[in-house]
């Protein structure tokens, strides 16, 4: 027994080592975010200290997907929980389905005394039918439609004849790629994706309705269906994926003439994806009066969260998301558009674009901003995306009929609606 | 003064020195297990916390078993471990006894050479093989390419570069492959080893009763590495069954266009990580598991020493 008492000793030591810093250091909270608002954080922490020069911040980094599975596990064991948590806004539709978060619209938070103060989409977003609001939105992502001005116009396409309604839009696309040789989008999903998104009705999320029975035999997937397969057989889409190298190779060179997608994607044209395409592009708003959200970054406190550090965690979301400062600072710096509505007075919205001629499309943004609606969340979302992304690929690949395309999809997400 | 260092007594020893693989074991390889198996029987929201847990008898196996995605990835695993496994032992058993008889002195270099494959990590595998299987820019496209020239040969060759990490029909002929590719020099070595303990006294006598060099290998080689076919089989049917790295890391983790990749190890990893169904995906790794072991005792079967 001696040898027992003898580990037992040492592991008192060791732990009592262990824990004698914890206990001599100031107070202390974590912050878990994902490349860029982990940025944004650490550019935040000098305002911090200035507000609390006690209180210790520490910025855990992980890679996008790395980060969410890692908070995945987190809420699910309450071990290793960071103070406060980034997320994505597909990623905070799912965590929004369980318990993990804390419900901010309680005391002491009241969110819901803020939310005039912000984009109205981004705060329903994070809001759930049962009137709980579990994150706080920091930045937004309004759709905008991305297009080589130089293209068209050797094309002798307009703005107007590229954005009046979907089909102008794919017309746009044969006159481009006859005239430049140039491919209208990067992939026929892409087509997909916009129109699935666009018409939605009210209560509706994208793939199933309030009573999760899914919607993708509607007109709005057989459209969308449609006007992929339109593409495809045009040939006016690239294949590519986006983000691949293919993708980055088809900007560099001008061999894609449009693409639909977040406002921030001009900035990372301009700083590492096509730079030498600068002024050659300009933003639109999307085709036929859509409006779309694409991304967007929240900051949620665990439920399990230690209940002395959930206050100050509030604090810091706040710092990020209601001070017009920072908030401005990480749209300069990162082109994170904020979600705090008065900051959108600022000048910063008014300037010119050089990377877009000039074009000081910010303002275009804005608006679109005012005009995005929120889509319900459904959990099943995740699965939902890639059983049409894989019928689409049939219809796209193999000429599979539509119609059958989507009865097979629906038949797969009624049997798991109700998981 | 010099303390006196702790000492064991023999009673307790052997529990001590168990200890450390005990430990490991109880973390990493029981706990697991039996939280599996337990969670195979709940719904759980994991993001919840661990107290969302409720039970639902055997809801997560009844849907496991209606899933078609459960199915297509249980076929998907068949075929690759069918075009994967198979020719790992058909090469492997005659390149072994060539080996065997081939080379004396530099024997070891070369079951080294095939040996590599088996413990390169399989990360740097994948990612080696996703550009030799590039479609524009990839290795094998360019040596179809070169083929397509010869007379006859080029007419059986596809007519245009392979895409194959996208098209559902070429992504499973790619992941066999590097599957094959990679434990075929495992299975030599198991092989050999069997081949150096056949005394060579059977062959010298099947020689001087004028047995050819096939006949030596169809009746005495064959039948006296059974054991090890055996032995090489069952790793097979079990690895096969639950491959995931290379499918998983070649098609980024989705399971490529069509699921076409998608294992079942892959599959239930996803339903967990991907979409949040722990349930679903535990009741579905134990039943890949009453596959796997049925799958065994057939291999069992097939192999076990007759009439004795």
């Amino acid at each position: 027994m001696r040898l027992v008492a003898r580990i037992l000793v040492g592991m008192a030591l060791g732990m009592g080592w262990l824990a004698l810093p914890a206990a001599q250091a100031q107070q202390r909270i974590t912050v878990a975010a994902f490349p860029a608002v982990d940025e944004i954080v650490r550019a935040a922490l000098p305002a911090w200290r200035q507000l609390h020069p006690d209180v210790e911040v520490a910025v855990l980094s992980r890679e996008l997907n790395d980060h969410h599975t890692a908070m995945t596990t987190a809420l699910s064991t309450a071990v290793h929980l960071p103070d406060v948590m980034a997320l994505e806004v597909g990623y905070l539709g799912r965590f929004a389905q369980g318990a993990g978060l804390e419900n901010l619209a309680r005391p002491p938070y009241e969110l819901r005394r803020y939310q005039p103060r912000f984009v109205a989409y981004a705060f329903e977003q994070a809001s759930t039918p049962a009137g709980a609001v579990l994150a706080v939105p920091t930045d937004i992502g309004p759709g905008t439609l991305l297009y080589r001005q130089d293209l068209l116009a050797r094309a002798g396409v307009s703005e107007t004849e590229l954005t009046q309604s979907w089909e102008g839009y794919v017309a746009a696309g044969v006159k481009i790629k006859t005239a430049t040789g140039a491919y209208l989008l990067a992939h026929a999903r892409d087509m997909k994706d916009i129109l699935i998104r666009t018409g939605i009705r009210p209560g509706d999320g994208m793939y199933f309705d309030q009573d999760s029975r899914p919607l993708v035999t509607t007109p709005r997937f057989v459209r969308a269906f449609e006007l992929a397969r339109k593409v495809r057989q045009q040939r006016l889409d690239a294949r590519v994926t986006a983000w691949s190298s293919d993708w980055t190779e088809g900007f560099k060179r001008g061999g894609i003439a449009t693409q639909m997608s977040g406002a921030w994607l001009a900035g990372h044209l301009n700083n590492w994806l096509a730079p030498g395409t600068r002024g050659r592009w300009r933003a639109a708003q999307l085709p036929e009066g859509a409006f779309a959200a694409y991304g967007g970054t929240f900051f949620a406190i665990p439920r399990q969260a230690p209940a002395a550090q959930k206050l100050l965690a509030w604090q810091f979301i706040q710092l990020m998301t209601l001070d017009r400062a920072r908030q401005l600072a990480a749209f300069k710096s990162q082109d994170a558009f904020p979600a705090l509505l008065e900051s959108f007075d600022d000048p910063f919205f008014d300037e010119p674009l050089p990377f877009l001629g000039g074009q000081p499309a910010r303002r275009d943004w804005r608006l679109a901003a005012a005009q995005i609606r929120a889509v319900q969340v459904h959990k099943q979302d995740g699965f939902a995306r890639e059983v049409v992304d894989t019928e689409l690929d049939k219809v796209l690949e193999r000429g599979k009929d539509i119609g059958a395309a989507l009865a097979d999809a629906q038949r797969l997400l009624q049997q798991r609606a109700m998981r | 003064m010099k303390l006196p260092l702790p000492r064991l007594s023999p009673r307790w020893a052997p529990y001590a020195l168990l200890a450390p693989f005990l430990l490991l074991f109880l973390v990493f390889g029981l706990f697991p297990l039996a939280f599996s198996l337990y969670l195979s029987f709940q719904s759980w929201e994991p993001t919840s916390g661990l107290a969302a847990m409720h039970y639902v008898g055997l809801d997560n196996f009844a849907f496991a078993l209606q899933d078609e995605w459960f199915w297509k990835s249980l076929v998907n695993t068949g075929w690759l471990a069918l075009a994967s496994g198979l020719p790992q032992h058909l090469v492997a058993i005659p390149l072994a006894s060539f080996l065997h008889q081939a080379f004396k002195r530099w024997r070891n270099a070369v079951v080294g050479a095939y040996f590599l494959p088996y413990i390169t990590s399989s990360v740097a595998i994948a990612i080696l093989f996703s550009s030799l299987f590039s479609t524009d820019y990839g290795l094998v496209n360019l040596a179809l390419a070169l083929l397509r020239e010869v007379p006859l040969l080029g007419a059986l060759l596809p007519a245009q570069a392979v895409d194959w990490l996208n098209e559902p029909d070429a992504l499973k002929p790619a992941i066999s492959m590097i599957v094959f590719w990679r434990y075929v020099g495992f299975n030599v070595v198991l092989y050999l080893a069997a081949l150096q303990t056949i005394p060579p006294d059977l062959y010298e006598a099947a020689t001087m009763d004028g047995a050819g060099r096939l006949q030596q290998f169809f009746h005495i080689t064959l039948p006296s590495i059974r054991p090890m076919i055996f032995f090489g089989v069952t790793l097979s049917v079990i690895g096969g069954l639950q491959l995931f790295e290379e499918p998983f890391i070649l098609t980024g983790g989705k399971g490529g266009s069509d699921q076409a990749g998608m294992t079942a190890a892959v599959y239930l990893y996803r339903n967990a990580f991907d979409f949040n169904d722990f349930g679903a995906a535990s009741a579905m790794s134990w039943l890949l598991f009453l596959v796997v072991a049925l799958l065994t005792w057939l291999t069992n079967r097939a192999f076990r020493p007759r009439g004795g």
